[in-house]
């Protein structure tokens, strides 16, 4: 069964899949969508300020008397941009270094790795706070300290993948018959981590959203740009205290909702590039039975006939 | 002896990783705008001979690195004697500088939080490890059952929900049961004994309980594949073959084999639990490392951000070290490799 076909048979993929579609739409078509203009000046009224929702403002109003929902249609793109762009940096990054750690191994692996090793134990949001607090919280800045950030894990399981395949047979053949070492990895080697590259790349976007809108929480988003993470940021300094939820539940929920989206997506592809042992020894013998002949154990089974 | 190896090796690594942060926490706050002294007081009205005392006495009238004119000189001892030098030096006598916003001693505002922000991760840390190892180890042996598709699924979903979300549900979902903010009811002081301490323990519950939701879940998933790898080695076989009982295959054989990788694991998530730390702390008020941090955030302090920093990665290296040799303890295995 190809790939596709079994991604497809596989509820979580669908849901994810949909649920990441919408997203993007949205983000797309912004301008089409949002009822008001984020970036317009708005005559605000002491009533306009975290107004409760009505028929003009469907998600009420925030501490500065703009529209909650237009503002939460554009965040979608602050996520979506910041999302795919480090996780692109930090897969590329990742990559690159795996694949030369694991096919070269000795002194220049073992130095990779050791830089590696370093940057995983430096507490991450620590480290991304204090360079943005110096360097400035533009977009550029934050994608930036993500991306360059965070490609340690993908070097890790690129690296492990490239040790066990380039043992493998059609490794050995292409370079006796004098394939060079970068034909070897480009061409032999890198399709066959692909796979798990892709899986682990969905993976990777919901852990950038993530730390983007964490971030932004904390004070350090792009200012000029409405994003999740710093709406809340304004709603809980602000609306907490007025009980303001349309203000604060919102652009909580966008974001479980993107980053579940890609996580679902991610689990799936993971789970059809990286099949694991589906059984152990204390297993349930019925049940074991029904996983090698594909249906469900059998006293599912018997209730279903009835 | 390969013990020993291995040993030295982990601390040479620990070492080479704090040398690395000591110089990119000294380089980074150097690439900002105007030099400290400026940036500590404001006043133009200030002379410049004390100006340039201030500058002296913190050593910013020394090169930034090495000073090449004495090292030309043959000096090698004028030669080191740089900013970086003076940074140094200050650390290692506990001097972190002064807070822009407080005119605090910078060290002084972070022992004086340090506990506090202790107390919240170890807390939040002891029940992640005992939740999360023993709802991993079940539904491990349970694969498959409705309890381990729950399990997953909310392993999946608790991914995708930010620590301050969270934090933040809980806080609405509490309030008027359970203090939400701060870290003891005003008016209240230590010189009030027990009462004191047990507000104290009441305004750590939601901050706890949150961070151990969000670590429980990462635990639990982690266990749960350490022991499904565990429990398809053909020593469980030969376990269950000579009769034990399941209780007795999964406390004996399956725990204390799952266990390993997780000691490694808990020692590297712990540079996210202090990640989350920071999160907890700003949304429930807590005054420790991480508030400061979100504070100093706010108000561009960055005396406080640097010695903030410096302490959570000291800390975060250490419990590695920690663990390091935690391991080579409880698996004689291991090798310099």
């Amino acid at each position: 069964m190809g790939p596709v076909r079994q991604f497809v048979r596989k509820p979580m993929g669908i849901i994810g899949t949909v649920m990441l579609v919408t997203v993007v739409l949205v983000a797309i078509f912004a301008p089409w969508i949002a009822p008001y203009d984020p970036d317009e000046h708005v005559t605000v009224t002491p009533d306009d300020v975290l107004a409760p929702p009505d028929a003009d403002h469907l998600l009420g109003r925030d501490d500065a008397g703009k529209d909650v929902l237009s503002q939460l249609i554009y965040g979608a793109r602050v996520s979506l941009i910041v999302g795919f762009t480090a996780s692109f940096m930090s897969m590329f990054i990742g990559t690159g270094v795996g694949l030369v750690a694991g096919y070269y191994g000795g002194r220049v692996g073992n130095s990779l790795m050791r830089v590696v090793d370093f940057l995983m134990v430096i507490p991450d949001l620590p480290l991304m706070l204090v360079i943005i607090a110096v360097m400035g919280r533009g977009l550029l800045n934050i994608i930036l300290v993500i991306g360059l950030l965070g490609w340690t894990y993908a070097a890790r399981l690129v690296r492990s993948q490239v040790l066990s395949v380039k043992e493998r047979q059609f490794v050995l053949r292409a370079r006796s018959l004098g394939a060079s070492s970068l034909r070897i990895i480009v061409r032999h080697i890198f399709p066959q981590v692909l796979p798990i590259i892709i899986a682990q790349a969905v993976l990777d976007i919901s852990v950038t959203i993530l730390y983007e809108s964490t971030l932004a929480f904390l004070g350090l988003g792009d200012p000029t740009l409405v994003s999740w993470g710093m709406m809340l940021n304004f709603a809980f300094e602000r609306a907490i205290s007025r009980q303001a939820w349309w203000f604060l539940l919102p652009p909580g929920v966008a974001i479980v909702w993107i980053s579940l989206s890609l996580v679902l997506i991610g689990n799936t592809l993971d789970e059809i590039v990286n099949p694991r042992l589906r059984t152990h020894h204390l297993f349930d013998p019925r049940r074991m039975v029904a996983l090698v002949i594909g249906t469900r154990p059998p006293a599912e089974a018997d209730t279903t006939r009835q | 002896m390969e013990r020993g190896n291995y040993l030295l090796r982990k601390i040479a690594f620990s070492a080479t990783t704090l040398v690395v942060v000591l110089i990119f926490n000294f380089f980074l706050f150097r690439v900002l705008p105007g030099d400290p002294v400026r940036l500590l007081i404001h006043s133009p009205r200030m002379t410049r001979e004390s100006q340039e005392r201030i500058r002296a006495q913190f050593g910013l009238d020394r090169p930034v690195w090495l000073d090449v004119d004495s090292l030309r000189e043959g000096d090698l001892v004028g030669a080191l004697d740089s900013q970086f030098s003076a940074y140094v030096r200050n650390l290692l006598r506990g001097n972190l500088g002064i807070s822009f916003a407080s005119r605090r001693d910078v060290s002084e505002m972070l022992t004086e939080r340090v506990w506090r922000t202790a107390v919240l991760v170890l807390g939040g840390e002891a029940l992640a490890i005992v939740l999360g190892v023993s709802v991993g180890l079940v539904a491990a042996w349970r694969r498959g059952s409705r309890l381990d598709t729950a399990v997953l699924l909310w392993g999946l979903f608790s991914w995708a929900l930010p620590t301050f979300f969270l934090g933040i549900i809980l806080l609405i979902l509490a309030r008027g049961h359970l203090p939400v903010g701060g870290m003891a009811t005003p008016g209240l002081r230590p010189q009030d004994g027990m009462t004191y301490w047990i507000d104290v323990a009441k305004h750590l519950i939601l901050p706890t309980i949150t961070m151990a939701v969000v670590y429980t879940s990462d635990y639990m998933l982690i266990m749960r594949s350490s022991v499904l790898e565990v429990l398809a080695e053909d020593y469980i076989l030969t376990a269950k073959a000579k009769g034990l009982s399941t209780f007795r295959i999964l406390r004996d054989h399956a725990l204390k084999n799952a266990m390993l990788p997780m000691v490694t694991k808990i020692a590297l998530a712990l540079g996210y639990t202090v990640g989350g730390a920071i999160q907890v702390e700003t949304v429930f008020s807590w005054p420790g490392i991480g508030r400061l941090m979100y504070e100093a955030v706010q108000k561009r302090d960055y005396p406080v951000l640097q010695g903030s920093f410096l302490l959570l990665a000291v800390a975060v290296i250490a419990a590695n070290l920690l663990a390091d040799m935690l391991y080579s303890v409880l698996d004689p295995r291991v090798r310099a490799d």
